[in-house]
């Protein structure tokens, strides 16, 4: 056996060694499709369960404010810029893909640069980019909002969904339904933020909190490092990521997030509100707020019909216990956005499907 | 959108700007955050943006792990 | 060169479309059957079953890294005559041309066809253009229908699958489905990815010998080479497994797949073939590949099992199991 495959099976069974239940939550959505990919779960004993939680960007996003930006595409003459994930997301009675097909100017980018570069092509459009993201995303967007005024673009803003992790992670140990033994921490929104976050959170609730990595390597000595804490009744926060994740994070970014948005409170979905846990644009850009400038009213939030996304946001349930799992529910007729996004959980699950799963498999079809 | 994959830099650009590899394919990223980058180190892309700088002592260890130990068996 | 443009005249049936097969195609493929005065071609066929095979094409760019359209057009259906266990001999083609496609590009994919089918040994017999007008098709459509003969011994077919059998790819994965990617607008990145476009005649030849061994074979085109084990495993009613650091695929494509967010094994592949094979004779017929040229990179991926039944299965680095399912949704449209 290789070196690499000794390493792993090592740490399978550390893991192992501890056999009281335990409940772990990896927070972030491509954590939930690399723990799919990799099988861990299947290897994981039964007393050590793994659930996943709100880190998912487009998932999320509330209803309401999915909607609102399919009526601002719907009743402005604007360039729409997004990222690809949220094309296809479910409004209530529509989706951007679905307004693209009617005739709306909606475009796919990679960067929020590129909104840039469609602003300065099209000088009498106004071109908004729309903002989803946690911190690793946010100052992407933030440079992308001062070049667009050192520019002087006048065409150009951005409808910012963004929000911040800890916010939620707090809400997640208060809530005594859900219940959370340790937390895998995501690996790039820790990048930007540092540690100092999740110090505040083991020592307030007492649980231990792992920064991890994506390879299947670095999820395993994640899992080990949180059954190591818990053996030792230990509850702080550790980087296992080390080569990338600094204990200051990227101060620059953090920055930039600071001098361009403001906290304000935001609704996620599953969550429901939480105070001072989604961006806004400062006063000082208020020109390239786009939620001022085509004056965006809220919208209701008017949930889809046994869509349990928000259960599954909150690791109260896994995608598989979903009625509309496999059903209803597919990548290709999406009820809900966990289906949809790149890092949704139930979009892992589907995708990645454990072989023992299969019975459950058949059974849908 | 958590995607982040390793680059190494093999050119910088003006205005910010670098050129990463990627096992040979190539993009165009900003370094804003990264200023302080320099050619033949790996950078974190995410959104077109180097996030980080990899720490190349930790990273020979996990990123090449599997070619070094191929030199083991 | 040819300078100007294919017109609607071209295809009217008169002294222009006669001037456009002389000048173009007559000259470029140039053999004993293609005969104008006669409207089909007369073949002699070797004593064997006959296995025919058709294939569109409406790929888009024309003309990508490692081939054309025209070169597809050939490796297309030469390979599924392969996959028949065929010997394939002879091509026709049929051609929509929209008006106004540059004459320069006409010749040049005509070159490419002949030189495509001159390196398989198949000949072009016969074929037809017609030009339509501006908007009715996207710059050229081309067909091509193949026949060839299958020897003594050979049978390659689905139901002839059995437990215990190996799995074999003859090469990396996902090249083709990038190189065609990369070319689409909207995508700001270089990469030195190639089209794998090849005829793989010299695949067939090679496992001639096997004779029975061999028991199916199928081109991993469309949807990739997940796709094609799961079609192999709802047609043989067979399950498969196959291990993940086994399947062959280049560090290029696995970085831009990784940058882009993308599966290689859904990814289309224009010169690869899936084997299954007697599993007595896997590494001999392994070894054996790896003497073609386009099969230098052969390598077994796994075996085929009684359970699940139609599904595969997939074996990651750490020993779990999970299925490998079929793409569902967006194929990238066009890649063919």
């Amino acid at each position: 056996m290789s070196k690499l495959k000794n390493y792993q099976q090592q740490l399978l069974q550390a893991i192992k060694a501890e056999t009281r239940q335990v409940s772990l939550m990896e927070v972030c959505g491509t954590h939930t499709m690399a723990i799919a990919k990799s099988g861990i779960r299947e290897l994981l004993p039964p007393n050590i369960k793994l659930r996943s939680g709100p880190g998912c960007p487009v998932c999320v996003t509330s209803q309401g404010d999915i909607d609102a930006v399919i009526e601002m595409v719907q009743n402005q003459d604007i360039i729409l810029v997004t990222f690809g994930d949220m094309m296809r997301v479910p409004g209530t009675r529509s989706s951007l893909q679905e307004e693209r097909s009617q005739g709306a100017d909606v475009r796919i980018a990679y960067s929020p640069l590129d909104a840039l570069r469609i602003a300065r092509e099209n000088p009498s459009k106004e071109v908004v980019f729309l903002g989803i993201g946690f911190e690793t995303t946010t100052p992407a967007i933030g440079i992308t909002i001062e070049q667009a005024r050192e520019e002087g673009l006048a065409n150009f803003s951005v409808f910012s969904l963004h929000k911040l992790v800890p916010p939620a992670l707090e809400l997640i140990f208060s809530d005594s339904e859900i219940m959370v033994d340790g937390l895998i921490c995501p690996g790039h929104v820790s990048a930007v933020i540092g540690v100092k976050p999740y110090d505040i959170l083991a020592a307030q609730y007492g649980k231990p909190c792992v920064i991890t990595g994506f390879e299947t390597l670095d999820i395993l000595e994640g899992i080990y490092m949180l059954i190591r804490q818990i053996l030792r009744s230990e509850a702080k926060a550790e980087i296992q990521y080390r080569r990338v994740v600094k204990e200051e994070g990227n101060p620059i970014a953090l920055q930039i997030i600071e001098r361009i948005f403001k906290p304000i409170p935001a609704r996620w979905r599953g969550l429901g509100v939480i105070p001072a846990s989604g961006l806004g644009l400062r006063e000082a850009y208020a020109g390239m707020d786009a939620r001022l400038k085509f004056k965006i009213r809220e919208m209701e939030e008017i949930p889809i019909k046994g869509c349990a996304c928000g259960e599954v946001l909150t690791g109260k349930i896994t995608p598989p216990d979903c009625a509309l799992f496999g059903r209803a529910c597919t990548p290709l007729q999406p009820v809900g956005p966990c289906m949809v996004s790149q890092e949704g959980s139930c979009a892992a699950y589907y995708r990645y499907t454990p072989a023992s799963e299969r019975k459950r498999l058949d059974e849908n079809r | 959108m958590c995607l982040g994959v390793p680059a190494k830099v093999i050119e910088l650009i003006e205005n910010h700007v670098a050129r990463v590899d990627v096992n040979g394919n190539q993009t165009e990223i900003s370094i804003r955050l990264t200023p302080e980058v320099e050619i033949n180190q790996y950078v974190l892309v995410h959104a077109g943006f180097a996030m980080e700088i990899i720490d190349e002592s930790i990273a020979r260890e996990t990123m090449q792990y599997l070619q070094e130990l191929i030199s083991y068996e | 060169m040819k300078t100007g443009r294919v017109l609607m005249a071209h295809g009217s049936g008169g002294l222009m479309s006669q001037e456009l097969i002389e000048q173009v195609f007559k000259r470029t493929w140039n053999n004993r059957f293609l005969d104008p005065m006669l409207d089909g071609a007369l073949l002699d066929l070797p004593p064997g079953r006959v296995a025919m095979s058709t294939d569109s094409f409406v790929i888009t760019p024309l003309f990508f890294p490692g081939g054309d359209i025209g070169k597809i057009s050939i490796c297309g259906t030469v390979n599924d005559l392969v996959a028949c266990g065929a010997r394939p001999l002879y091509l026709s083609t049929a051609m929509i041309i929209e008006e106004g496609l540059p004459l320069a590009d006409l010749e040049r994919l005509a070159q490419s066809m002949a030189a495509t089918a001159r390196e398989a040994g198949v000949s072009l017999v016969t074929g037809d253009t017609k030009v339509v007008e501006k908007g009715s098709a996207d710059r050229i459509f081309i067909n091509t229908t193949g026949i060839g003969v299958i020897p003594d011994g050979i049978d390659y077919r689905p139901s002839r699958i059995q437990t215990g059998d190996q799995i074999i790819v003859t090469g990396p994965v996902g090249d083709h489905g990038l190189a065609i990617l990369a070319q689409r607008e909207g995508l700001r990145f270089a990469t030195p990815a190639v089209s794998d476009c090849a005829a793989l005649v010299g695949i067939g030849k090679v496992l001639e010998k096997y004779g029975a061994d061999v028991k199916c074979m199928r081109d991993p085109t469309r949807g990739g080479l997940a796709t094609v084990l799961n079609e192999l495993a709802q047609q043989s009613g067979k399950g498969m497994v196959v291990e993940e650091n086994l399947i062959p695929i280049s560090p290029v494509v696995q970085g831009a797949c990784d940058m882009l967010g993308l599966d290689p094994l859904y990814m289309a592949n224009e010169g690869k073939m899936v084997i299954i094979v007697d599993p007595e004779r896997a590494a001999e017929i392994i070894a054996d590949l790896q003497t073609v040229p386009e099969a230098a990179g052969a390598a077994l991926l796994g075996e085929v099992r009684s359970e699940p039944a139609g599904m595969v299965l997939i074996q990651t680095e750490l020993g779990a199991q999970r299925i490998l399912g079929m793409l569902e949704g967006e194929h990238l449209p066009r890649i063919c």
